[in-house]
């Protein structure tokens, strides 16, 4: 009996090493970042790319202010509600503190400068792609931009998804992926494969969720339910969205639809980043969207 | 025989019930919100012609679009307060993605349609100029659709 009950500690010290091992946050690879050097004009492309203003400007931002990244806009999800963080180059509220390599961690390994992990309500499963190249030019245009002083307001998250330490076993199940489309046909689309995939984050709303929040790759880009409330962000497969990439570049371009329709909701703050882009960019956009496995084949 | 009567009459009244029941269903303001929504197509009508041309779908035809130009600014001057009335929002009726907000904030939505108008009118000033000035004035037009259908009009 008592040989029985050792077993059982032991077992249970075993179980608990091993979830604490597992959950723990590990850095990112950041061979060759030291060798790099940051260029402000080329990050401001990356900060349109990646669409870092549409989350983290004050809520109801406009024109000016939405490179004020004073943090504050809510996020409700099935888990919580997840208010976005100030991350101007303020070094008390903000990430004016921040190494390029803290940066390079946040976006590859979804972890902060003291190691913590993030909610991946920040986006850092597609940033995962993003190139070191690309980080430090963002990290240098950040540090251009207008200091705010607000203070970061916490989640509202529930127990048990409060506990951060958790997040580690949801990154077991989800970080670390590679391109879901591994083998581009051309230039064209293997640059738009940066954009959408990595980027421009477009599969953290338009490729379904499965019950633990993750993305579910094998429904890659085939639309879902918005997070709470009516409605669903719409599948962006060729089976589905039949526009053709000249009207999808359009519509990134101005926010019209082929029936000249117009944007709405989320999207029209992804249009005021799209169409800072060069041309090109949509083109490859569209051409990837193009290219997409039609969806209706199991996988 | 009488039995059958009243049997006929119950089905006409369940009949007529259902057909009451479906024209409610149809939703209060059904043809306030039927009014507004026309509006909304004579805008994309128009942008159609428009942008037709500033994609290169169609060629460049400064008479069609001086006068789709001419169209829109004209459409942005119908003024039907008495569409939107409190209660046709998409959380309260049918057939609408009008979001309550609206009528929480509609100084806002006023100020958001001013835009719209100020866009149209340089479109208005260069739609029949050239493809050019077209193509540029029509950006800003989107852009003040869009401010309006991104916090007032929920997704489809």
């Amino acid at each position: 009996m008592r040989r029985l009950a050792q077993v059982a500690v032991a077992v249970a010290l075993i179980a608990l090493l091993a979830g604490w091992f597992l959950t723990r946050p590990q850095a990112a690879d950041l061979t060759g970042l030291d060798a790099l050097s940051g260029d402000a004009d080329q990050g401001a492309w990356v900060f349109d790319a990646a669409g870092c203003a549409s989350c983290h400007s004050a809520p109801e931002a406009q024109g000016d202010a939405l490179r004020v990244l004073s943090g504050g806009r809510g996020f409700p999800s099935p888990f919580g509600t997840f208010y976005a963080p100030n991350i101007s180059p303020s070094p008390d509220h903000g990430i004016g503190g921040w190494t390029v390599a803290d940066l390079a961690n946040a976006m590859l390994a979804g972890i902060s400068p003291d190691g913590a992990h993030y909610y991946p309500a920040f986006p850092y499963i597609s940033y995962s792609n993003a190139r070191l190249q690309d980080i430090a030019d963002l990290h240098a245009f950040m540090m251009t931009l207008p200091v705010s002083e607000q203070p970061n307001r916490s989640h509202d998250v529930g127990f048990p998804f409060s506990i951060r330490r958790g997040l580690g076993l949801w990154k077991v199940l989800n970080a670390g992926k590679r391109w879901v489309i591994e083998q581009p046909e051309d230039d064209q689309i293997e640059r738009g494969r940066y954009l959408v995939e990595a980027l421009g984050h477009c599969a953290e709303c338009h490729t379904p969720r499965d019950a633990l929040g993750g993305l579910d790759r094998n429904r890659w880009m085939q639309g879902g339910p918005v997070p709470v409330g009516k409605g669903s962000f719409p599948p962006l497969v060729p089976s589905q969205l039949k526009w053709s990439a000249e009207d999808i570049a359009y519509y990134l371009e101005t926010g019209f639809t082929p029936d000249f329709d117009s944007a709405g909701g989320a999207m029209v703050e992804v249009i005021q980043n799209t169409s800072r882009l060069p041309p090109e960019d949509r083109a490859a956009i569209a051409a990837y969207l193009k290219a997409l496995p039609d969806g209706s084949a199991n996988e | 025989m009488k039995h059958k009567t009243l049997l006929s009459a119950a089905v006409i009244c369940a009949i007529g019930g259902l057909a009451l029941a479906d024209s409610h269903s149809e939703g209060e303001f059904a043809k306030q919100i039927k009014a507004r929504q026309a509006q909304m197509t004579i805008y994309s009508y128009n942008l159609g012609i428009l942008g037709g041309m500033a994609k290169g779908e169609a060629e460049y035809d400064s008479e069609a679009a001086a006068l789709a130009a001419n169209n829109l600014a004209v459409a942005t001057t119908i003024w039907m307060p008495s569409t939107w009335p409190q209660g046709s929002d998409n959380a309260a009726t049918k057939g609408t993605r009008a979001l309550p907000a609206i009528w929480e904030k509609f100084e806002d939505v006023g100020a958001k349609s001013q835009n719209l108008a100020t866009a149209v009118a340089k479109l208005q000033e260069s739609a029949g100029t050239d493809l050019d000035s077209l193509k540029a004035a029509i950006g800003p037009v989107g852009e003040a659709c869009g401010a309006c259908h991104k916090p007032y009009r929920a997704e489809k």
